[in-house]
């Protein structure tokens, strides 16, 4: 697989390490009403979809830089590739 | 039809007229007690059990495309009982007992060869984790033996011992384990439940569930409803997609393993040998070739195709092992779709959906389970209790903090 970075362009899948589904970047509030629960279902849960799926790749052979790949799970087709960073702020995240 | 060597003399004389298909390809039925989703090895066992060993026969197996051509197909074929921790150990023996009578329960020639599984270590801190499973194992009855270097060279003389930067310094040895002829166990394990009165219905994808008030009433499939007063899914691989027709999420990630296979040779490895050290292993089919893998790929995947810079890890691995199998050539690679559980052992279990049980998140190590799991899911459906040897198998033990962590891994792909 190509993974085409955004600021560095098309890169071998092997430079990076897979962390999984981008909704870990939705850490629960620890200090929140039942924060347990909603950390459990942060931790173990996951929607798993055969299809679509926005998941989490650190680029730890090129720029460390973590991104956001939107890729086909039945066909391995990447669609999109995001900073990381720019997903999490654009959903409030280190404000 | 039943199977014996006077049959095949009788009929080898008689011009081969008198064979009947192996199990009864059946049409849907509009109603069944149970139906157990996906014909797999765990499916198509659960089914057998549940006619043979506990007496209900109103059931049907629905399969998404042929039977055995899933994960049953696909695997490495190597059966072994080498696990540590309490909520395993028992399991997998009680799988082992039920491989080494298979053949003579269902009747059919799985070619089950207790041919011995190695693991090798190559440190100090790596033979003291496999003396501590070791004992472990002998804890629970199952045999097991640590040999040294000088072991494992009489069993292997090939292994590269001297040149390698971390030379073999010995392995644990399961003599009881070894292969089983993958294809057949769900043949064999279709023809059981056939015969006890089993509907196998093939070319039939569920859809969908018909779920009211918190309980389940039947499935929707590709050859339109069946109803059913308990559903059993057993679809491993697929079971988040299974799972969410009923809202439910799993703790589980579908991965892509790869398998491979080289062209036919002598016989040259006479076991199973894994190389945990360098993500390896390795037997060899009774046609010659050499049946090998590794790692998973590492990302999720339903494509049961993985890619190259796996393929290059694998074929290093067993370069380092076994520099003679450099000149080997490989003639076939494939993938298979695994449910790697957040701890990275099973669900044996009910849901939160009254008549809706679910059997999955075997993560690569679902087909040495496959005679345990079909036997206690068999139990779970019928006895609504969970058979003695699999109550740690619970889908909510994330929750109680109840891992079962035998390799501390699961689904995360940087910790193997």
């Amino acid at each position: 697989m190509i993974i085409n970075h955004p600021l560095l362009g098309p890169r071998d899948a092997a430079e990076f390490v897979y962390l999984g589904d981008a909704s870990l970047i939705n850490r629960p509030d620890g200090e929140q009403d039942g924060a347990a629960e909603a950390f459990y279902e942060y931790q173990y849960l996951r929607d798993n979809p055969a299809g679509l799926h926005e998941e989490l790749w650190f680029h730890e052979q090129g720029d460390r830089s973590w991104l956001v790949v939107t890729r086909d799970t039945t066909t391995h087709e990447i669609t999109e590739v995001r900073l990381a960073r720019d997903v999490a702020l654009e959903r409030g995240r280190g404000a | 039809m039943r199977y014996s060597a006077l049959r095949i003399i009788w009929e080898g004389l008689t011009g081969n007229k008198g064979w009947t298909p192996t199990w009864r390809d059946a049409e849907p039925k509009a109603e069944y007690d149970v139906v157990i989703v996906g014909g797999g090895g765990h499916g198509l066992a659960t089914a057998y059990y549940l006619s043979k060993v506990y007496g209900i026969t109103n059931v049907a197996v629905v399969e998404k495309g042929w039977i055995g051509g899933g994960n049953v197909g696909r695997n490495t074929t190597i059966i072994r009982s080498n696990y540590m921790l309490p909520g395993n150990e028992p399991f997998y023996e009680f799988s082992m007992q039920l491989w080494e009578n298979l053949e003579q329960d269902f009747n059919y020639n799985a070619m089950v060869s207790q041919r011995g599984v190695l693991n090798l270590y190559h440190s100090d801190a790596q033979r003291d984790a496999y003396a501590r499973r070791g004992n472990a194992m002998r804890m629970f009855g199952v045999d097991s033996e640590l040999l040294d270097q000088d072991g494992v060279r009489k069993l292997y003389p090939k292994l590269n011992y001297d040149d390698a930067r971390f030379p073999i310094q010995g392995g644990l040895y399961q003599p009881r384990g070894g292969t089983v002829r993958h294809d057949a166990v769900a043949w064999g394990y279709a023809k059981g439940a056939s015969e006890h009165g089993v509907d196998i219905i093939q070319n039939c994808e569920v859809t969908g569930m018909v779920i009211s008030a918190g309980k389940i009433t039947g499935v929707q499939t590709s050859r339109g409803p069946i109803r059913a007063k308990k559903v059993a899914v057993c679809v491993a691989g697929s079971s988040s997609k299974v799972m969410s027709f009923a809202g439910l999420r799993l703790p589980i990630e579908s991965h892509v393993l790869q398998a491979f296979v080289s062209e036919a040779m002598k016989p040259i490895i006479p076991g199973v040998i894994t190389y945990g050290a360098g993500h390896f292993y390795l037997s060899q089919s009774d046609k010659g070739g050499l049946v090998f893998g590794g790692d998973i790929d590492g990302y999720n995947s339903y494509a049961q195709r993985g890619n190259l810079p796996v393929i290059e890890d694998v074929c290093e691995g067993g370069m380092s092992l076994m520099p003679s199998l450099g000149r080997v050539k490989v003639v076939r690679s494939w993938g298979g779709i695994m449910d790697m559980s957040m701890d990275g052992s099973p669900f044996i279990d009910k849901t939160s959906i009254d008549g809706l049980y679910f059997n999955g998140g075997w993560c690569y190590g679902g087909f040495k389970a496959t005679p345990a799991s079909g036997y206690c899911y068999a139990h779970l459906l019928a006895r609504d209790e969970p058979h003695d040897v699999a109550t740690e198998y619970r889908l909510d033990r994330f929750k109680r903090g109840a891992m079962i962590d035998e390799k501390g891994v699961g689904a995360q792909p940087n910790l193997h």
